[in-house]
């Protein structure tokens, strides 16, 4: 069976696709063993991340357990988490 | 769990029996080089460094040379020297002398020229690679092996698939009593957190947060923005969006262990188990870092394929993906994509690499072998005149 996509950490607020996913389509993630569906509001492209629960601007994007950045604006549950709505908070060299 | 290795003079132990022919000079390049295709079974690097090194930049050359010319999969060393260098075969030979190493040396002035260093060069070698037949492999306990993790040309599956694959394989090893090297330091920033909750000490959580820290203010000083280019636009375009998230994705590499010390470019740890080594993220450059610290066996991830290999260790390359498999099969000994056709779990595919490790510690030649790959590249600090 081939996957659509992974969540690594049951912490994590975003889902990582494996395939090119549809505006639509209705995904079965398994977050900490649990099977969850998110019904995707935006097409993902393959490799890349949707949120799997509203999070608010200034909140923190996780992955692997961990923080990877900071949420630039609000996303919805099922929406693209990418360079438009999320800044990382390391190696900031815009800043003294 | 034993291996199948070379046991040296010194008690160290080797993967492989290798001749070495070594230029100390990049003005050596050429003849090292003509000497080792005269004398089938050696193998040879080239190198721009050797002379014009300053202070700390002479020191760290010679310890990664000496590193790398002592290491135990070399049974025996052809230095080559110009004559006039500021790093001589005399002053490598001083250094791997003490590890009990086999050397001979050589320079081009001493002898007068090309031809005469050859002729000369050809006879040595050819000693050397009779005395390295006599070395035989034994079996040895897996304690004594040392693996040096890597990833290049990685795309957004590396974190999914490949690294965690290998980081499964790092952990059976260290519980097994082994030794990975975890490095490629920019690829750390943002994952001091990660690491640091599992460090076997205080001083180490703050060795770490010093080495990724200098690497920012590197980049700062440099005057440039370390996010223009990490992650980078390919990275961006398959979907990694922040230098944290690529870290997080490439120090799953060293498996989930108690990280137990943390060494710089070259230097051969002192203990057992996960070791950080401080250094940069270029591919050839790491891998030979890794092994002037003593790795024997170096297991290398990548999702857009790379062909590279080391002149005197094994490369496993593990693909993240099926399609670069499929593509790029020659030079990429296992598939991590099976995880995502659902043929495979990340632990089964991590077992199997740890396999691999076992098997080609023991003899069994890798991709990057059979095709030849021998990149070499020494770290600069950016010290010479």
């Amino acid at each position: 069976v081939s996957l659509s996509a992974l969540v690594l950490h049951k912490n994590d607020n975003v889902a990582t696709a494996v395939r090119p996913l549809e505006s639509g389509d209705s995904i079965d993630v398994e977050v900490a063993d649990c099977a969850v569906k998110i019904v995707l509001l935006q097409s993902i492209p393959f490799g890349h991340k949707f949120a799997l629960r509203d999070i608010g601007r200034g909140e923190r994007i996780i992955k692997y357990g961990e923080t990877i950045g900071q949420a630039t604006a609000s996303i919805k549950k099922g929406e693209h988490v990418h360079l438009h709505n999320v800044e990382g908070l390391r190696g900031r060299g815009d800043r003294p | 769990v034993n291996f199948m290795g070379y046991r040296r003079r010194n008690g160290s132990v080797g993967t492989r029996n290798h001749v070495l022919v070594f230029p100390t000079v990049i003005c050596a390049s050429s003849v090292a080089d003509m000497i080792s295709r005269a004398v089938p079974g050696t193998v040879s690097v080239t190198h721009p460094h050797g002379c014009g090194h300053l202070g700390k930049e002479k020191e760290h050359i010679i310890k990664t040379m000496a590193g790398f010319c002592s290491h135990p999969n070399v049974a025996g060393v052809l230095l080559v020297g110009l004559g006039c260098e500021l790093i001589t075969p005399e002053l490598i030979a001083g250094e791997i002398a003490k590890t009990g190493q086999r050397f001979e040396i050589l320079s081009i002035q001493a002898e007068g020229g090309t031809n005469a260093t050859v002729e000369k060069g050809k006879v040595l070698a050819a000693g050397l690679l009779e005395e390295a037949a006599a070395a035989g492999r034994e079996p040895v306990d897996i304690s004594e092996l040392i693996i040096g993790t890597n990833c290049g040309g990685s795309d957004t599956l590396s974190g999914l698939t490949a690294n965690p694959a290998v980081g499964v394989a790092a952990d059976i090893l260290v519980t097994e009593g082994g030794t990975v090297l975890l490095t490629e330091t920019p690829e750390m920033i943002g994952a001091e957190d990660a690491l640091g909750r599992r460090v076997a000490d205080e001083g180490i959580e703050k060795r770490i947060r010093e080495i990724t820290s200098a690497t920012e203010a590197l980049a700062k000083r440099a005057g440039v923005d370390i996010r223009t280019s990490e992650p980078s636009p390919g990275n961006k375009e398959g979907g990694l969006t922040t230098l944290e998230e690529k870290s997080l994705g490439a120090v799953l590499k060293g498996g989930t262990s108690t990280v137990r010390q943390v060494v710089d470019y070259a230097e051969k740890p002192a203990e057992k188990g996960l070791i950080i080594m401080d250094g940069p993220a270029h591919d050839a450059v790491s891998n030979t870092g890794m092994i002037a610290s003593g790795a024997q066996v170096i297991v290398f991830t990548t999702g857009r394929g790379t062909p590279l290999g080391a002149p005197i260790a094994p490369v496993i390359k593990v693909s993240s993906n099926s399609g670069i498999y499929r593509r790029m099969k020659d030079n990429i000994d296992i598939n991590a994509g099976d995880i995502l056709d659902g043929e495979a779990s990340i632990k089964t595919i991590g077992e199997r690499i740890f396999g691999e490790i076992i098997e080609v510690a023991s003899g069994k030649l890798t991709k990057a072998e059979m095709l030849g790959h021998n990149e070499f590249a020494i770290h600069s600090l950016g010290l010479s005149v």
